[in-house]
């Protein structure tokens, strides 16, 4: 198990290694730092002096692969790649336009993005689950039909409908919670529950119908026949084997999903004004802040290779036929 | 000539995908294997509801991909032909009344008065303080009470009526169309259609058919005399914009899978059939993009291009192009995070398929590689692609609205589901609120996402070997047409 873990650690690294040649060729190649320190300065300000004092603030000043002046080591590290891509595997960011340490920026912000992602996350699965197994239990019948229809329609809308048209008829026309904004300690509660449900219901329709489908693929099994044969209640039969063989499915899609928790919704964080990760992001995209887009490419795909990593762990859990080597 | 074509790039693309969906049709048709699915996604009522509905959308969409420039009048200095620099489509032709039709400013759906009150000169030289007449809202309506109601009523029920009417001769159409293929008199190929005995439901369609054409009908006479769904802050006519945002999401869903298709099926294909040091690259390839998370890697990726756009004014000879040549790159960039998923369905498929038996004879034989990816292995995988061709649709129209809000997406100018939703935000905290912009784009986007959705969901039915067992609904319509033949 620990060799399995350490093994895939390593697999990661050439992984996270392409992800930084893509976002190097992306953000340095395509353009040189010189059509970004004219778009960033903006037409009126350019001049030769500006663009040098713009690209040696940000660090971009250096050659971008190969540095014939350096000796030694230094070719390699007194790079544009070195500094900005290659660094981040320490951790190192660097520093967003507006002179803040990204690293620390970070780390302040994954609070309240778990606070929103979490309860979404977790009673969202709670009752896709319990639904799905219910439209399963009922197969055939107008309960699953209308179910699907509700469903289908409810994937059908656009997630940024959900949002505004919460956060209109809860917190303007009803005025229970707040529209937007955030606060620390226990009172974060009432800014958090609008968010989280709206996230709820944002993939109420996909997921719910996903499951359904993963547990009427079990229910046509030999085992639940034989089960009911046994005269095993359909209940029973739902809860102890057809539940617990859909888990298998079912954690490919969920557990790969855990690690980006910490980077929570994107519009939803920047809809509802949390200053989280994911409005990080969007305010970064906004303001043309390459650096933090770089870091929050970084981040995610390391999130992601280690919600691949987390899959094949829960795997062993629930399946005791899977074994890592 | 009184205009110039324009074909910008999206509309070759566009062109291209007709063509390839006609030759495919023509393949099908004289092919009995390829025809049964086909069958049993058109005799599913709710597929062919949906696309009935998508249907509509894409003869507008498709209207809005034939560009043109109109010619200047001349004039003395000039006797060469000038031609205008913008880009106008013929669905713009067809809409030329609320395309040019502006107000001033906001103005509510069918509304005769504008929506923020201005100080108004009486022609006694007073002045006060009202909502001043629209333009052309209503601009023939007397000043008196129940002019409005009754004006409203009667071109309400005089579209409803033409609406009906048009829907009758389409019906009539459609059942003799029957009649003559199956040699029976109209009247039983009526009977038939309302019934469901025939291969198609046509009683889907016409029901479809019969509530957009009312609706259609309705809207057209009112649009005459009204602004149907109000206009937005700079006056702008907002049924307009929906109907031009319509090409931008059909562009969007359906560019981007052709676009894709090629990498996807190649190095897919590749990788399940030789394996080995291709299978890794190609794996370690779809890993790496994989990893990175969509929204960012688009971010990314267009934030650059803006950067180039920027730097090379000299290639976009119109505001239109520009902003084509930007829906395109948007394409393509979603086309790059989102091949991953077909193209590791096709690999398992094709690793499944290569250890068949008359794989294994047609390696025996000698048959070449090329030969037997392209006889044997490709039209054994076509419905995975086919399936997640139209499952993947509906997810990109949303996406694009998504993405239009970041700020990543479509050109600001150009218009979109996306971009009118993400003024709609700041027009919801006014008071009174301005809901009819984003009303109009949640109904239109709904309704074709939706559609997209039911037909999306016939074809998987049909095409699925695996379906049967999942979907009980689809395996009783399925069990239907082999105890009619038998």
């Amino acid at each position: 198990m620990i060799r399995y873990i350490i093994r895939r650690i390593l697999y990661a690294i050439p992984i996270l290694l392409g992800v930084n040649i893509i976002t190097f060729a992306l953000f340095f190649l395509v353009n040189t730092p010189d059509d970004m320190a004219r778009m960033q300065l903006g037409a009126k300000r350019v001049t030769p002096d500006a663009i040098e004092r713009w690209k040696q603030e940000r660090g971009y000043d250096k050659p971008l692969i190969y540095n014939d002046k350096e000796s030694g080591i230094g070719r390699i590290v007194q790079t544009v790649f070195f500094d900005k891509s290659l660094r981040m595997f320490a951790f190192e960011f660097g520093r967003a336009d507006d002179g803040r340490d990204i690293a620390r920026e970070i780390r302040m912000r994954m609070g309240p993005s778990l606070a929103v992602a979490v309860p979404a996350f977790f009673v969202g699965l709670l009752i896709y689950l319990t639904l799905g197994l219910g439209f399963a239990f009922f197969r055939a019948t107008y309960v699953d039909f209308w179910g699907v229809v509700a469903c289908v329609v409810a994937m059908s809308i656009s997630s940024m409908f959900y949002i505004i048209g919460g956060q209109y008829v809860i917190g303007k026309l009803w005025n229970l919670v707040p529209v937007s904004g955030f606060s620390g300690g226990f009172d974060a509660w009432r800014f958090v529950v609008l968010p989280a449900a709206i996230g709820v219901l944002g993939s109420f329709g996909a997921s719910t119908r996903l499951y359904r489908t993963f547990f009427l693929e079990e229910i046509g099994r030999d085992y639940v026949r034989t089960a009911r044969a046994k005269g095993l209640s359909e209940v029973a039969i739902l809860f102890r084997h057809v539940l617990k063989n859909a888990m298998i499915p079912i954690l490919t899609g969920v557990v790969v999903a855990i690690p980006f928790l910490f980077i929570g919704g994107l519009i939803t964080e920047s809809f509802f004004g949390i200053p989280g990760l994911g409005s990080y992001t969007i305010d970064a995209i906004n303001s043309q802040d390459f650096a933090v887009v770089r870091s929050m490419v970084f981040i995610g795909s390391l999130l992601y290779v280690a919600g691949l990593l987390l899959t094949d762990i829960s795997y062993t859990l629930v399946d005791p036929r899977v074994r890592l080597s | 000539m009184p205009f110039q074509i324009v074909v910008l790039w999206t509309d070759w693309l566009v062109y291209l995908l007709a063509l390839v969906i006609a030759c495919a049709v023509v393949y099908v048709r004289g092919r009995e294997h390829l025809r049964a699915p086909w069958r049993r996604v058109v005799q599913s009522r709710s597929g062919m509801v949906g696309l009935t509905i998508l249907a509509l959308f894409v003869v507008t969409g498709f209207l809005d991909c034939l560009h043109f420039r109109p010619r200047l009048a001349a004039t003395e200095q000039s006797t060469t032909a000038r031609y205008s620099v913008e880009v106008l489509s013929v669905l713009d032709l067809a809409l030329e009344r609320i395309r040019t039709n502006r107000e001033k400013t906001y103005s509510a759906p069918l509304a005769t008065h504008l929506f923020s009150k201005e100080t108004i000169e009486r022609p006694d030289g007073t002045q006060v303080r009202d909502y001043p007449r629209l333009k052309y809202g209503g601009a023939s309506l007397p000043d008196e009470e129940g002019a409005w109601t009754v004006s409203l009523l009667h071109a309400g029920v005089g579209g409803a009526a033409c609406g009906t009417v048009i829907w009758l001769l389409l019906a009539a159409l459609i059942a003799a169309c029957i009649a003559q293929s199956g040699g029976t008199t109209l009247g039983r190929a009526w009977e038939q259609i309302w019934s469901g005995g025939s291969d198609v439901s046509w009683k889907a369609v016409l029901i479809t058919a019969l509530v957009f054409c009312v609706l259609g009908g309705i809207a057209v006479a009112l649009a005459a005399e009204y602004h149907v769904l109000g206009t937005d802050k700079v006056g702008q006519d907002v049924l307009y914009q929906t109907l031009k945002s319509v090409r931008t999401a059909l562009v969007i869903g359906t560019l981007t899978t052709l676009v894709m298709l090629p990498f996807a099926l190649a190095l897919g294909i590749a990788a399940g059939y030789f394996g080995g040091w291709v299978d890794d690259t190609i794996q370690y390839v779809y890993t790496t993009l994989n990893s990175i998370p969509g929204v960012l890697l688009i971010a990314a990726a267009v934030l650059m291009m803006q950067v180039y756009i920027d730097g090379h004014p000299e290639l976009f000879p119109t505001a239109a192009q520009r902003a084509d040549l930007r829906l395109l790159f948007l394409c393509i960039i979603l086309g790059v995070t989102s091949w991953t998923g077909l193209c590791r369905l096709l690999r398992g498929e094709t690793l499944k398929l290569k250890e068949l038996e008359y794989i294994q004879a047609a390696h025996a034989f000698g048959v070449r590689h090329h030969r037997i990816i392209s006889r044997h292995i490709l039209p054994n995988v076509m419905y995975l692609v086919l399936i997640s061709v139209v499952m993947e649709f509906s997810g990109l129209v949303l996406a694009e609205a998504v993405l239009s809000y970041v700020g990543v997406g479509v050109d600001p100018s150009m218009n979109s589901f996306g971009t009118m939703i993400n003024n709609a935000r700041l027009e919801m905290a006014r008071d009174p609120m301005v809901w009819w912009s984003l009303a109009a784009a949640f109904t239109f986007m709904v309704t074709l996402v939706l559609a997209a959705n039911l037909f999306a969901d016939a074809v998987r039915d049909a095409f699925d070997p695996r379906i049967g067992m999942i979907n009980p609904f689809a395996a009783k319509q399925r069990l239907k047409p082999i105890g009619k033949t038998a």
